[in-house]
């Protein structure tokens, strides 16, 4: 019971943020390591652009929400929606945006 | 008695300078996360020093001098930095751009060549002072330059690479370091994102990201052009998704035969050399991401891409089938034969080590701690091309 009520609290948009800390932890180096591999460890740029705060700054959430769900035709974005669901995808965006 | 002995063993330790050794069994781990390296020895297996401050070594890679004993570190952040395999130590470390991608050392070992994507183009340094030697902008229309690729070295004192934003191959021949001298391929194929070497310096291959097939410049006929290979593999077939960009710096050809990991494909592709033409697809357990071979030739060990980067498979190379499926750990980043070819070394990322295998019976030898490992680099690589 608690159970289901945990995933209903989980899959309620406005809380978005609030996953638990061994997913937020997998998703960190997921952004630093694999993300990373084209966008920089430091997300400073690579093959991929940018990824600082100051960089994404006039992009809406939405976009950014969709780049990393289902990549961008003709650049080297592949989909991460198999692997990152829209929550943790909206909670990525807002780590991103928010770093220092 | 015993105390003027220590005290003498103390005073002689002091004095005296390093204990001599060579430096052809040495090699470097790189630690991503730390930003740190390793020095560790082949023939002991061991680890021997841990040098820090390297910056952001994202995507890191080294080349040796032809003493072996400097090793030349190119950092994601633009960092250069080379170091003492013998003192252990930094021995000199500049910032040559903003975001960097690999390197090459010339011909005569003098030269330094660093591949930048910010600013676009290629730098070159003196290997022994890292002076600033040579400045190539990698500009291909009014204020706008490439981000440059698939740098390597090769015979003549040239160095060649590839532009990913202006579909472009260009060879730089730096005879008169002074005086460098730039031959242009332009219209090679879409946004070339690596390429190789043959061992015998002759041939220079772009993989092609957004377009059919590879790019072939051979270099002992350059006024041919660039010609374009297998230019039907993969049309008919969906491109699955990459994770993460193959790596096409090591050139695993065993006789005449070249294995080069498809793009967009879970498959390795067998080339025969002297036709260039496709002869077998192995299908493989994810996106190839390097794709090496034993130095004998008669394996061709490959990784895979995010996320079946778990996953080490050896193709035999008598049958062209795989033949053999490891789990090293979490994250298979790199791996590395020893000069002859009886160990490999493996990085296994996220589970913090680093794995030796035996590359006959595939069993595992010893384990390494190591922070976030990715490459490894020996420094036999100080005598191979295109490295």
């Amino acid at each position: 019971m608690y159970k289901i009520l945990f995933s209903l609290f989980l899959s309620s948009p406005l809380l978005a943020t609030e996953l638990p800390e061994s997913r937020q932890k997998e998703l960190k180096n997921l952004l630093k390591h694999d993300c990373g591999s084209c966008h920089g460890l430091t997300l400073k740029g690579g093959l991929g652009p940018s990824l600082l705060a100051a960089d994404l700054q006039n992009k809406s959430n939405e976009f950014l929400v969709d780049t990393i769900q289902n990549g961008r035709k003709g650049t080297a974005m592949p989909p991460w929606k198999p692997f990152l669901n829209k929550d943790e995808t909206r909670w990525l965006v807002q780590l991103l945006k928010n770093q220092s | 008695m015993r105390f003027t002995y220590l005290f003498i063993c103390l005073l002689y330790s002091q004095i005296s300078l390093a204990e001599l050794r060579g430096t052809g069994d040495l090699g470097l781990i790189i630690e991503r996360e730390p930003a740190a390296v390793q020095i560790i020895s082949t023939s002991t297996q061991t680890s021997l020093s841990h040098i820090t401050g390297l910056g952001d070594l994202s995507h890191a890679s080294v080349v040796y001098s032809r003493d072996a004993r400097y090793a030349f570190i190119f950092g994601r952040d633009g960092g250069l930095s080379k170091i003492d395999l013998l003192k252990n130590k930094i021995d000199k470390r500049i910032i040559q751009a903003g975001n960097s991608i690999g390197g090459a050392i010339s011909q005569d070992g003098k030269l330094i060549a660093v591949s930048n994507y910010q600013p676009g183009g290629v730098k070159v340094f003196s290997s022994e002072t890292l002076e600033l030697i040579a400045d190539i902008p990698a500009t291909y229309a009014p204020n706008k330059r490439s981000k440059v690729v698939g740098l390597v070295d090769a015979p003549g004192q040239k160095f060649i690479f590839s532009l990913f934003d202006a579909n472009e191959i260009w060879i730089l021949d730096l005879q008169e370091p002074q005086k460098p001298k730039i031959q242009k391929f332009s219209n090679i194929g879409k946004q070339p994102y690596d390429a190789l070497l043959s061992p015998d310096g002759r041939y220079y291959i772009a993989g092609l990201f957004a377009d059919n097939g590879l790019a072939l410049l051979d270099l002992w006929s350059p006024e041919k052009g660039v010609k374009r290979i297998l230019p039907d593999y993969g049309k008919q077939d969906e491109k699955l998704p990459v994770y993460k960009m193959p790596h096409l710096e090591g050139w695993a050809a065993a006789g005449n035969l070249m294995f080069i990991p498809a793009i967009g494909q879970h498959e390795v592709l067998v080339i025969e050399q002297s036709t260039w033409q496709l002869i077998k697809r192995i299908p493989v357990l994810g996106q190839p991401v390097f794709v090496m071979a034993r130095p004998d030739g008669r394996q061709v060990w490959v990784n895979c891409a995010f996320p079946d980067n778990g996953n080490l498979q050896v193709i035999d190379v008598k049958d062209l089938s795989v033949k053999k499926h490891l789990q090293p750990g979490k994250a298979v980043l790199h791996m590395e034969f020893t000069p002859r070819g009886e160990h490999v070394w493996v990085s296994a990322r996220d589970d913090n080590r680093v794995l030796i295998y035996d590359t006959q019976s595939f069993k595992e030898i010893k384990r390494l701690p190591a922070k976030k490992p990715s490459g490894i680099f020996f420094s036999s690589r100080a005598h191979k091309m295109g490295l």
